[in-house]
């Protein structure tokens, strides 16, 4: 085999190795940053040793073992740490002698420290883009020009910025574990965050000229159905993944060819991947099968499955979609969801009953720039014909957002009044 | 990217009402379980004996219907999975690692999947002007977009 065979195989390895070799080592040495630099370490041994010896049989295990003999002789070198290598000496002795039903055992403690890795990467001591760069490094496998890439950020930003997290995490002294009880619910919503931030990221980049973006759609779903399997009672994940299986079910049917949108009624229903809607439409079964409540991700999976299984836009069961928008108002209040609400309404009872919602809002000071609220309003009152005033309204829209495509679209609805206004007065 | 990874058949598998032997079946969901575990597989189902099958057969306009069994055995396909991964080198990796589908000699292909991003511009610039303009008779839609 051609060394670059060897090189694309060990990184193939790797790829499926990595999240679990770092995160045993993370329990082994408790420190992320140490265990990373400890995982590369047998990454590069084994480019080393692997095209003469073969690949071993189970390779997860030997790049697992060879860090941790890293780790030890490092600590061995270091006299500050002497406690720390003989307490972990005496567990990898234990962990060498452990009873033969390992396989099982060994498996189960894998995923238990999978999850604890998640938790730490994810924690909410770092800030958000911190959490997010350093999952998708640590548990997505990606390398740091890979994030930089995904996120048009300069690569030396992105290390110093996993650099940092890595600090603050040691300094912290976070510890490596699952958290329960309430700080559970606070801790796992800020996993679901950086995973969700992750699918945005990859789903708004619309331009298909750099592929990085939308494959993180597929890191994040990667990351959210590993997650699903590692909790299995929290519906919320479940939720989660249902969304994210959904809403890129639509990729293909949601951006021309020239990278314009396509509004959801008006996408080629026939494009959406059945696949993807079969896989989120079990999520949500599987969230169901849980007993609790609905949390906003499985709430917002169910409005994305009532448009997934409506063949075409008039078979859309506008009631359903309003209820549940009704729950997720109540669940996480918001003036952006009271909006979305008023939409369906409108779509559910006519344009008079949506206005009326839209018009409560108007005063709502955290939408005073946001340009849907006067687009979603114009378009009400033109369907009441009451044009004049759509007009004002969809100028004000042109004038509040900062996107040129939006605003040339607004200009011209609101230019179309005026024509047909003129039209008007000739006759 | 997607890769379709197709197991394919054995004059066994082929038999006539032919089930999967227990030991194999065991083997397999363990490996199954490990591809659900790291996030990898978006479907797989096993196939029935081709004898259960049919071929249609296009020529020009007409249509002949041949019922199974066929007899290119190696060539059938037994079962299949669709797997995400980041690179072929990495289906071949986890495809290393199943257990042996069938007793003795097997093979398992590998294909990847068209995406949308191997195909030239789908919808011509007349095709997007008129979205464009029915953009204007439709309802707006703050969010699912």
């Amino acid at each position: 085999m051609a060394a670059t065979d060897h090189h694309c195989t060990i990184e193939a390895v790797w790829r499926i190795e990595f999240a679990r070799v770092i995160a045993s080592l993370t329990r082994f040495t408790r420190d992320v940053g140490l265990a990373e630099d400890l995982a590369q370490e047998a990454f590069l041994a084994a480019l080393e040793q692997w095209p003469q010896s073969g690949v071993p049989d189970n390779p997860g295990a030997w790049l697992t073992a060879t860090g941790k003999r890293r780790a030890i002789d490092l600590f061995r070198h270091n006299a500050v740490a002497r406690c720390k290598h003989e307490e972990l000496a005496r567990e990898l002795d234990v962990l060498e002698q452990a009873s033969p039903d390992l396989d099982a055992e060994l498996d189960n403690a894998i995923s238990d420290d999978l999850l604890r890795l998640v938790f730490i990467a994810c924690h909410p001591v770092l800030p958000a883009d911190s959490r997010v760069a350093l999952t998708l490094r640590l548990l997505g496998g990606l390398t740091t020009e890979e994030v930089a890439r995904a996120f048009l950020t300069p690569e030396p930003t992105i290390a110093q910025r996993i650099v940092r997290a890595k600090r603050t995490l040691a300094d912290k002294r976070i510890p490596f574990e699952v958290p329960c009880g309430p700080e559970l619910v606070i801790r796992l919503s800020s996993v679901l965050e950086v995973i969700y931030l992750i699918f945005n990221e990859g789903y708004s980049a619309t331009s298909g000229a750099d592929l990085m973006r939308p494959s993180l759609c597929e890191d994040a779903l990667r990351l959210g159905r590993i997650l699903a399997e590692l909790m299995i009672t929290e519906s919320e994940v479940h939720g989660l993944v249902a969304l994210m299986e959904i809403q890129a079910s639509r990729t293909r049917a949601r951006v021309t060819a020239t990278g314009e949108a396509v509004l959801l009624l008006e996408q080629n229903r026939s494009q959406w991947d059945q696949l993807l809607i079969r896989r989120g439409l079990l999520a949500i079964q599987r969230a169901h099968r849980i007993n609790a409540g609905r949390g906003t991700y499985l709430l917002q999976a169910e409005i994305a499955a009532c448009h997934a299984c409506a063949h075409t836009p008039a078979d859309t069961d506008w009631h359903r979609i309003v209820a549940l928008y009704t729950e997720l108002a109540q669940v996480h209040p918001s003036p952006v969801i009271e909006l979305n609400r008023a939409v369906a309404v409108s779509m559910a009872d006519g344009p008079e009953a949506g206005l009326a919602l839209v018009d409560s809002l108007t005063g709502e000071p955290s939408l005073a720039r946001y340009h849907l609220l006067p687009s979603v309003r114009a378009d009400l009152l033109c369907k009441l014909g009451r044009q004049s005033e759509a007009r004002v309204e969809f100028e004000r829209a042109a004038a509040i957002t900062r996107n040129t495509r939006e605003r040339d679209f607004f200009l011209a609805r609101a230019a179309s009044f005026e024509i047909s206004t003129a039209s008007l007065q000739e006759r | 990217m997607r890769f379709m990874i197709i197991v394919k058949a054995t004059a066994e598998s082929e038999k006539k009402g032919a089930l999967p032997d227990p030991q194999l079946m065991a083997d397999m969901s363990k490996f199954n379980e490990e591809l659900i575990k790291a996030g990898v597989v978006l479907a797989m189902d096993g196939l029935q004996p081709s004898c259960n099958g049919a071929r249609v057969k296009f020529s020009g306009k007409s249509r002949t219907v041949v019922d199974g069994p066929f007899t290119e055995t190696k060539e059938l396909v037994a079962g299949f999975w669709i797997w995400q991964l980041k690179s072929i080198a990495e289906a071949i990796e986890w495809v290393k690692r199943c257990p042996n589908p069938h007793h003795g000699e097997s093979e398992i292909e590998i294909r990847q999947v068209f995406e949308m991003e191997d195909f030239a511009p789908l919808l011509s610039e007349e095709e997007i002007q008129y979205k464009v303009s029915r953009r204007a008779e439709l309802p707006n839609q703050t969010s699912n977009i």
